[in-house]
């Protein structure tokens, strides 16, 4: 009798060590396949940093991403380039793109979409789907006619091409982005906002706006990383060197050196992909909380 | 403060639904007007109408001498609490109070003043600096409370507003809106309300008047007491009262003591009843509050026999259920007086007190037995 009472305690005990030891080597093997698949995947990038800092030489002769005499050389003949102007120029040409692109982008995205949300006007639904068809539609489609267009109209080597079609709210992805997060708030705070005096204006300003912070800072953080990253539309628009973004500045010196200075274009590249992970880490909370369309909690 | 009148408002919703035909009602000026009827009787349309978050399809409303049809919700000077409180969710409670007078460019320490003097009256001082989230359900209700009370508008509207909140808190609330109002009055700003809730015993005991409604329909707009004793029609009769009038189909043959037969049982009506009809005979509804069925033995004079399907011990009463055939009566008896040898399958007499009797035409529903004073 005394056996039997004591016995269970001890197996289930020896069960529940066994449950433990299982769910810890479990736990090692998942995280040790999920850290290959990770180092895999970012190990070009970590090469890419590495191999900055070697010398033009050395960049293919070893495998190893860790350079043997780590050099700034590259970073200091990328960044003069092999034109009039330094590197920096070409950083600012690319903000002077982005800024305003990101501005109207946010503003007329922001705008269609609280129109498409909340009101009904004739032909609502006709626009809507237009909407949605421009987002199937592959870009390549639109660059011809579109080129045609603006060389028509004189804005060929300028920014007004990358500027305006996004100010007048072109990137249908944003404006269903942010429709399906308006979707997703009750609207009674806006009717709230009615009944206390405020216009279709104010109410926008003052309560959807904020409402809608974290869908517009992800449309931002979007519209600047792809702006960014953006070759063809500059490569299109932009002839004069003076005005060319990082994306075609680092396309440049690949054209103008006989022997490629390897080093050197990929010191840029680092330091192109910096602005991009700022702007990324500073708004990382945001940006989750934008893309996982939540809207608000009851 | 201000009227309130609705001339024959309609509402045909984009999709062609007809949500409210035709609707007539006033509301005086300091007056507690309850709207209430069952889930989807337009009651929150009809509000939204009076609001201006709504268009109007037909009609004219009506709100002092001014018909608002085509007046934003804003101008209408009307001020709305929501069911689920709607404060504005990235302001503090200090702004969601005062952004209706700041929109109005009212000067900052008549702002101040308005606001300090809202939040003393709802004891909400300490939650100023606090965001909605950070707020319980009856603290949100009581800056949503506030949010309307600092406009001092004409008229207040209530969609639901004590809903959410669980039932002791609901109580609590009821009687600090009452208080509110009451005091308001007293105060020489009477403030005209009109308050929309599926709950009986809030339109019982909140309102000055109840308009009951129905399928977009009025189906009587009455003090609680007439509501009650004198109630229009047969829906009136079954939505008020807890719990629930006996609505069933009998025979009536008039007389100095006129007599009703329902399955094949005939009661002679001796009091009350024969001075309340006149010209009426055949096919009626017979409605009897479950308070004024007295239970007897079986096979008493004048009572109904039925069979005993449930007892129901609540404490200070028991709710009895009988049926007669296929029709099913609940009698309530205080618990003292109740015969505890009664069982589930006994047979009981049941016998309506003749005074309380209400008789309902069969066709349209509407009381024949109020007498045409
Ligand atoms: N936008 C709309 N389009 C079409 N029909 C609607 C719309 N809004 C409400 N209705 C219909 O109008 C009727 C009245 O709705 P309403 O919301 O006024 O009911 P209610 O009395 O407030 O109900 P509840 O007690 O459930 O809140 C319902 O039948 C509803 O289905
Ligand atoms: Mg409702």
């Amino acid at each position: 009798m005394v056996d039997l009472t004591q016995t269970p305690p001890n197996t289930s005990d020896a069960l529940q060590r066994k449950l433990k030891r299982r769910a810890k080597i479990s736990a090692t093997i998942r995280y040790s396949v999920l850290a290959l698949i990770g180092l895999i995947m970012v190990y070009p990038l970590i090469w890419m940093i590495g191999a900055s800092f070697k010398t033009n030489a050395e960049m293919f002769s070893s495998p190893s991403f860790w350079p043997k005499e780590p050099t700034l050389q590259g970073y200091i003949d990328g960044w003069k380039t092999s034109t009039p102007y330094t590197f920096g120029h070409f950083f600012l040409n690319s903000l002077w793109i982005i800024i305003p692109k990101v501005i109207g982008t946010a503003i007329s995205c922001t705008l269609v979409a609280y129109g498409f949300a909340r009101f009904e006007f004739p032909g609502k639904n006709f626009l809507f789907a237009t909407v949605i068809a421009t987002l199937l539609l592959p870009n390549v489609v639109t660059r011809i006619p579109q080129y045609l267009l603006f060389r028509d109209i004189g804005w060929l080597d300028s920014f007004l091409p990358l500027w305006v079609p996004s100010a007048l709210a072109g990137d249908a992805f944003f404006v269903f982005m942010i429709i399906q997060f308006l979707r997703a708030i009750p609207r009674d705070m806006e009717e709230a906002a009615r009944v206390d005096g405020a216009n279709t204006l104010q109410t926008l300003i003052y309560i959807v706006v904020p409402l809608l912070a974290p869908a517009i800072i992800s449309v931002c953080l979007f519209q600047f990383m792809w702006t960014m990253n953006d070759f063809l539309g500059p490569l299109i628009y932009i002839s004069s060197v003076d005005k060319y973004p990082v994306s075609l500045a680092l396309k440049l010196s690949i054209d103008t050196t006989e022997a490629f200075a390897w080093n050197q274009i990929l010191a840029m590249s680092v330091l192109t992909l910096i602005p991009s992970l700022t702007v990324f880490f500073l708004a990382q909370k945001y940006f989750i909380e934008g893309i996982s369309t939540g809207g608000v909690k009851g | 403060m201000a009227e309130l009148h609705l001339k024959s408002v309609e509402k045909t919703y984009g999709n062609g639904f007809k949500a409210v035909h035709g609707i007539d009602l006033s509301v005086k000026e300091g007056e507690f007007m309850v709207l209430v009827g069952p889930s989807g009787c337009a009651k929150s349309t009809t509000l939204r109408m009076i609001a201006g978050l709504e268009t109007t399809t037909g009609g004219e409303i009506h709100i002092g001498d001014k018909v608002v049809n085509d007046l934003v919700p804003g101008k209408r000077g009307i001020a709305m609490v929501f069911q689920n409180y709607a404060l504005y969710p990235h302001m503090k409670v200090h702004r969601n109070l005062s952004f209706g007078l700041k929109l109005k460019r009212e000067p900052k320490d008549k702002i101040e003043r308005a606001t300090a003097e809202v939040s003393g009256v709802l004891q909400i001082e300490e939650l100023l600096d606090r965001l909605p989230k950070q707020l319980s359900g009856g603290q949100a209700q009581r800056v949503a409370l506030g949010r309307a009370l600092i406009k001092q508008p004409e008229v207040f509207l209530f969609d639901e507003p004590l809903s959410n909140l669980d039932a002791k808190l609901r109580a609590s609330m009821r009687v600090r809106i009452t208080d509110l109002h009451k005091r308001l009055r007293a105060e020489g700003r009477p403030a005209t309300v009109v308050y929309v809730t599926h709950d009986q015993v809030e339109a019982m005991t909140m309102g000055d008047r109840i308009c009951v409604m129905k399928d977009g329909h009025i189906m009587q707009v009455a003090d609680p007491q007439t509501l009650y004793q004198r109630p229009a029609n047969a829906f009136v009769a079954g939505f008020i009262g807890m719990p629930e009038m006996n609505l069933v189909p009998a025979e009536l043959t008039p007389g100095a003591a006129p007599v009703l037969t329902l399955h094949g049982q005939s009661i002679t009506i001796a009091d009350g009843l024969a001075s309340r009809i006149s010209g009426v005979q055949g096919a009626v509804t017979l409605g009897i509050r479950p308070q004024q069925l007295e239970v007897v033995a079986a096979q008493s004079d004048n009572a109904l026999t039925a069979e005993i399907t449930n007892l129901e011990f609540m404490g200070h009463e028991v709710n009895l259920h009988a049926r007669i055939g296929d029709a099913d009566f609940v009698a309530v008896v205080p618990s003292e007086r109740f015969d505890t040898t009664l069982q589930r399958g006994d047979p009981v007499g049941l016998k309506p007190i003749g005074s309380h009797i209400h008789l309902f035409d069969a066709q349209n529903g509407s009381n024949i037995s109020i007498a045409a004073d």
